[in-house]
């Protein structure tokens, strides 16, 4: 396997495979931002796992960027798109989004190999929730989650609550939903979100380190374990596309977004 | 006794400030002495949002507390940072 699929550098993300470990970095400023030009690049590596998963034990999501892991959604980009189409355009363009962003962090979740999110500062919103399709999440002492979202009148939208619910249950995912505060790497360890915290910069290295002892197991072994232990909340995961359309189209998300986009507060993500 | 009690609170606030404005100081490269208990330091320190939470999550790891950001919105000053930190402790 040579060429374009083992090795890639694009304008919001790379990989390559090291060692059996295939590694993608996410270098889009200023916090990588998931918008058009990042899901089109996930998706580029959606196509190209099929060959990529063939050589590799595990898979290691990072960020290159020294203000954190991912801020979430590009809500610049989104306010900006839904104030240039009507109502029904917007909408229909922001299902499509979230169908596609489905389908590649489906892809990450049910991956047969072991996928680890190796996490620094800010891991907001679908920065979050991409880290929650990962089977680890290794945090450096200053990351930093948070479920935003209901400040703009939306709900994460990217698998966050059915994958936040499945690995640690309902109560948690309403006080980080609910109350739409931000937690550090420690409090992450001690609900069982994170399972190792280490100094800061280290978060990579001790991913590498966790990928190379994932991979003296049997692989078959190892996703048959996957498989059993990690069930996809498909269900879940269709009908929160669906209610986050129904409450993208409430006037409330418009206000929102643009109060997002304006602000200069030093919190912007609260309401 | 009571009095007693308001001078500890008073000192252990002092040095939670303290520490609060070395740890400031350092990690944003700015002069201890230039750093003041009442003023803005957001200003002071010239940060963004994005630096803010990483002040907010150098002084929980520091002091070891949990501080929900709804708590610290309007703080602006280190004196009363210092007070929402200390209640805490």
């Amino acid at each position: 396997m040579k060429g374009l699929t083992s090795e890639y550098e694009g304008k919001a993300l790379s990989w390559q495979v090291r060692e059996g470990v295939i590694e993608v970095a996410l270098h889009r400023d200023p916090c990588n931002e998931l918008g058009s030009l990042s899901l089109e690049e996930l998706e580029k590596f959606a196509d190209a796992f099929e060959i990529l998963q063939q050589e590799a034990h595990a898979l290691i999501l990072h960020s290159d960027l020294k203000a954190g892991f991912c801020a979430g959604a590009d809500l610049r980009e989104l306010y900006q798109r839904s104030q240039a189409m009507d109502k029904d355009e917007a909408l229909k363009g922001v299902r499509d989004f979230l169908e596609r962003i489905h389908f590649v962090l489906n892809l990450i979740d049910a991956a047969p190999l072991t996928t680890i999110a190796a996490v620094h500062g800010v891991t907001f919103g679908g920065g979050f929730e991409l880290a929650l399709a990962c089977d680890l999440i290794i945090a450096d002492k200053m990351a930093r989650f948070c479920f935003p979202e209901l400040r703009l009148g939306l709900i994460p939208g990217f698998g966050g609550i059915p994958r936040l619910k499945r690995d640690l249950g309902n109560a948690v995912v309403r006080d980080l939903l609910l109350t739409g505060r931000s937690f550090n790497a420690t409090k992450a360890q001690q609900i069982g979100l994170v399972s190792q915290v280490v100094g800061e910069g280290e978060a990579l290295t001790a991913a590498r380190a966790t990928a190379a002892q994932v991979g003296k197991f049997d692989r078959a072994t190892a996703i048959a374990a996957k498989k059993f232990i990690k069930p996809i909340p498909h269900e879940e995961l269709r009908r929160e596309i669906d209610i986050f359309c129904e409450l993208f189209s409430q006037p409330a998300v418009e206000a929102g977004l643009k109060k997002f986009v304006e602000s200069t507060e030093a919190q912007p993500y609260l309401p | 006794m009571p009095n007693d009690m308001k001078a500890n609170d008073r000192s252990t606030t002092d040095q939670t400030l303290d520490e609060i404005l070395s740890l400031a100081s350092v990690h944003f490269k700015v002069p201890r002495e230039k750093l003041k208990p009442d003023e803005d330091f957001f200003k002071a320190l010239g940060i963004d949002s994005l630096q803010t939470l990483d002040l907010l999550t150098r002084l929980e790891n520091h002091f070891h507390v949990e501080l929900p950001d709804y708590e610290l919105q309007g703080v602006t000053d280190f004196r009363t940072l210092a007070g929402k930190i200390q209640a805490r402790l």
